[in-house]
């Protein structure tokens, strides 16, 4: 059994050198924590309630889920992609049902496109909700994740009608979605839109305004743009550093450049700036929503689709925008049927890559509040 | 577009005395608003949810009314298109009948994604989702369906009754 | 036997009786009360409206094991949840609850009530000390100097009253709040008071000793069945003390309107004024975060200290005048 300073040993880059050894120990946070979300590790080095060092260890949740899409066709490995980030199932689907498009030329109805920009963003608020409330719960109150699930709940019935299912969506199809929405779908995600843009009010004036809540993540955890940059980071994490980086806009995907929407950023690139963006974010989800509703087309919901998909030899990559920041997915196909590889570049991955520099001489209270508002999913980093 | 920076303000000592004190009275206001709310949750299972139509659970067979049983033909497509080599389909050649006849349709539930993709592959529509949620047990074993079996419960009562009425 | 004993013994008897009660009541206030705020039933299972579950839960904790963990000190780790305990039932004692409801009269009431408070820190430091756990010590560094900081406007904000009664006792100072509750006049000491005593019973949004986002769950970690159970207790007979000291000294004890029997009846004004003050601390439990450890430091330090000695100060100048 190795010693968790030779675990550490293993894992630390390089020692801290100005403050004396003797003073430093190693604390274990996770893989079983309350604040860790899942089965993220991260090795402390501590001096006394500061972190000298933190490692993220990876690993726990490893599923092979890049093996696995070698050995499946399109369609059996489209559940897999739900199961990565279980927190916004639908945009894994979106890229990857989008990748098979664009590799195979395959026309998508128009329908088809617009329900799946409605979906994604909803998802992405049900992803935010989560969010929202697991961040305050990391901070110490309990009440606001009961009040976003509340809302979350609203949408996951809207999108459950609709898809079947409440969390790992199986629901895009490459060509289209596999269910078609109906006047139901679009007056209740209208009704939720009202109810969502009163409950706003609710979140600011129990979170956002509360002096302890702008106490505890004003000034914590600042991601200078250089080093967003630096480490890749996408999402709400590079946008809070005051980058407007947003796939949805950098390279309109699907119908996204049919509607007006914003990109918000932050100025200072800490804790509070990823939260006010995300709120923003919420925001702007809705607008979209409503656009794509207005606009929503008649017509089928599923192009015409081989039922045996020959893949072309070569290579094909399509980037969205997920929940948490740039999903890409990468095909090289040697012909058949199956991808020769599948690369998977996961937003939580580059934003966790951040942690260790952004760690370095925090107090334990800041790294629980930095790291929830990174927000990260555990098994998307994992996969 | 950025977002508001007012929070950040430099209030001094007694403007955040003020502000602090304000905003959790507000917060305040907002929980004992809250409690004198009615409740939103369920208390299953002494209550239970509706579950929409479009629930997608485990897997069942179609019961067709015409014939009292169901439609498949036993062409195997179900299993093949699993991704998770979930369903075996047997069916056995009977004399006087055109194609073969199920005789085996088992689900390994344990093992089932509910990706849909052998409702949407089966030819003659077969398939259909379950809307039962409230599945528990204590062995794998309970979770290995027997699909025709369950097809024949669920459709002996109102078989006798469409025998029986109209 | 003589009379002072049986007293002595049947007082002791009541007194650990309305510990484990209030420990009841006060764990189902804030069940339900936190489940009304988010929006949920609580507690429906146990008895109507879920009113026995306490007790059931009080049944499993004792049939729990007390686990010990390796490398911890075990005598030690025993001793905590005992050393925790015990002093906070004593405070009891003195307490008036009405005129004739009071076990013993103490000249020092309340410096008695503050000293056996003082103990539970102790407690906490030799818990944390034991459980050979990081967390636990974290959370026990943290008790330790946020217990000490806090105490001194806890007692700063005492004193103005105590200024103004020249009393330490506590019927004394009831007494002397005939026309008009100290709060009327003391209404920053009250803030103050109440604040720290939030801080000093570990409560939201001060409960960083058991952070439970940051350290697990604090110097309580490695505790379980009954040795936590020990702490829960304490937790909740230590807001008593608080809320009773706070509705002495402001919000004047067991006076109200007048009820038959009013030397014994005026327990139930006591008892209103002290749970709507825990009703109180309850709710900002569940609606605030929790404050970071400096944050908590710097709270004290710049505010509750100074605007506690300026109410001091302006206290003794109107003693003084008038
Ligand atoms: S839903 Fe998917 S995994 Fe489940 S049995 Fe059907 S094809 Fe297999
Ligand atoms: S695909 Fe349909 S018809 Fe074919 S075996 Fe499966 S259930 Fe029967």
């Amino acid at each position: 059994m190795e010693t968790a300073k030779e675990q550490a040993a293993q894992y630390t880059l390089e020692p801290a050198t100005d403050i004396p050894k003797s003073n430093h120990y190693y604390l274990n946070m996770g893989p079983q924590h309350p604040s860790t979300h899942g089965v993220l590790r991260v090795l402390l080095e501590m001096d006394g309630e500061y972190v000298i060092k933190a490692q993220p260890v990876l690993g726990y949740g490893h599923r092979m889920h890049e093996k696995m899409a070698e050995h499946k066709n399109w369609m059996a490995f489209m559940p897999n992609t739900g199961r990565m980030d279980y927190a916004a199932a639908l945009p894994f689907n979106h890229g990857y049902a989008a990748l098979f498009e664009r590799l195979c030329n395959i026309e998508v109805p128009e329908r088809a496109e617009y329900i799946r920009v409605i979906t994604s963003e909803l998802n992405r608020l049900v992803s935010h909700h989560l969010w929202l409330g697991a961040f305050l719960l990391d901070l110490g109150a309990f009440t606001p994740i009961l009040y976003t699930f509340d809302d979350r709940e609203q949408v996951l019935d809207i999108l459950e009608d609709i898809t079947g299912s409440r969390l790992t969506y199986c629901y895009f199809r490459v060509g289209g979605v596999c269910k078609d929405i109906d006047d139901k779908f679009v007056e209740r995600t209208r009704a939720y839109i009202k109810r969502q843009r009163e409950r706003f009010k609710v979140y600011n004036e129990l979170v956002t305004g509360n002096i302890i809540f702008l106490k505890r993540v004003e000034g914590v955890g600042i991601i200078s743009p250089e080093m967003a940059r630096r480490y890749g980071a996408t999402g709400p994490v590079v946008r809070g550093s005051g980058i407007a980086y947003d796939i949805r806009k950098a390279e309109p995907y699907s119908v996204y450049d049919r509607f007006d929407f914003e990109i918000p950023t932050g100025t200072t690139g800490d804790s509070l700036d990823r939260y006010l963006v995300r709120l923003e974010e919420m925001e702007q989800s809705l607008r979209i929503i409503e656009q794509a509703l207005e606009q929503l087309p008649d017509g089928p919901y599923l192009g015409k689709v081989p039922k045996k998909l020959k893949l072309p030899t070569g290579d094909a990559n399509f980037a969205v925008e997920a929940a948490r920041g740039e999903l890409s997915y990468y095909l090289v196909s040697g012909g058949g049927d199956m991808p020769y590889r599948l690369k998977i570049r996961v937003p939580s991955y580059s934003n966790l890559s951040l942690l260790p520099e952004l760690a370095q001489g925090m107090l334990i209270a800041d790294l629980v509040a930095a790291m929830g508002s990174l927000d990260l999913v555990i098994p998307e980093i994992d996969r | 577009m950025n977002v508001k920076t007012d929070l950040r303000a430099e209030r001094g000592y007694f403007g955040e005395l003020w502000f602090g004190a304000k905003s959790l009275l507000i917060g305040l206001k907002v929980t004992l608003k809250a409690l004198f709310k009615p409740i939103v949750t369920v208390q299953y299972p002494r209550e239970e949810c509706d579950i929409t139509p479009n629930y997608r659970g485990h897997v069942e067979l179609v019961f067709n009314p015409e014939t009292g049983g169901c439609d498949c033909i036993v062409c195997g497509m179900c299993a093949r298109a699993c991704p998770s080599d979930c369903i075996t389909v047997k069916g056995e050649k009977k004399e006087g009948e055109k194609g073969k006849t199920l005789t085996l349709f088992s689900l390994d539930f344990t093992k089932c994604s509910l990706c849909g993709s052998c409702v949407e592959t089966c030819p003659k529509s077969a398939l259909t989702y379950s809307q039962d949620y409230n599945i528990a047990g204590f062995t794998r074993e309970e979770f290995h369906y027997d699909l025709i079996e369950r097809l024949k419960r669920r459709h002996q009562q109102p078989l006798a009754a469409a025998a029986g009425g109209n | 036997m003589p009379p002072e004993l049986l007293r002595m013994i049947i007082t002791a008897v009541l007194v650990v009786a309305f510990v484990f009660l209030n420990a009841m009541i006060l764990g189902y206030m804030e069940r339900k009360i936190s489940a009304h705020i988010q929006r949920r039933p609580g507690l429906m299972e146990v008895g109507p409206h879920g009113v026995l579950q306490l007790i059931v839960d009080g049944l499993k904790l004792i049939g729990k094991q007390l686990v010990v963990p390796e490398g911890s000190s075990p005598f030690l780790f025993r001793l905590a949840p005992l050393l925790s305990f015990a002093p906070c039932v004593l405070p009891f004692v003195v307490i008036p609850f009405s005129r004739k409801l009071q076990a013993v009269s103490m000249d020092v009431g309340l410096i008695y009530i503050l000293a056996m408070t003082s103990i539970n820190v102790v407690a906490v430091l030799v818990a944390g000390w034991a459980s050979n756990n990081k967390y636990s010590l974290f959370g026990t560094f943290r008790s330790v100097a946020q217990a000490v900081s806090y105490e001194i406007p806890m007692l700063l904000s005492l004193l103005a009253v105590i200024m103004m009664t020249s009393s330490f006792s506590l019927e004394g100072i009831i007494e002397a709040q005939k026309y008009y509750w100290f709060i009327l006049i003391q209404p920053v000491a009250f803030i103050i008071y109440f604040v720290s005593g939030l801080a000093e019973t570990n409560r939201a949004p001060f409960d960083l000793p058991e952070a439970e986002s940051e350290l697990t769950a604090g110097f309580h970690t490695e505790y379980s069945g009954m040795g936590f159970s020990f702490f829960f207790l304490a937790e909740y007979a230590n807001m008593f003390t608080v809320c009773s000291i706070a509705t002495i000294l402001f919000l004047g004890g067991w006076k109200g309107i007048p009820l038959p029997f009013y030397d014994y009846s005026g327990i139930i004004w006591f008892l209103l004024k002290v749970y709507g003050l825990l009703f109180v601390m309850i709710w900002a439990r569940w609606t605030y975060p929790r404050v970071r450890f400096d944050q908590l430091m710097t709270f004290c330090w710049k505010y509750l200290i100074p605007f506690s000695m300026a109410n001091l100060l302006i206290t003794a100048i109107m003693v003084k005048i008038i």
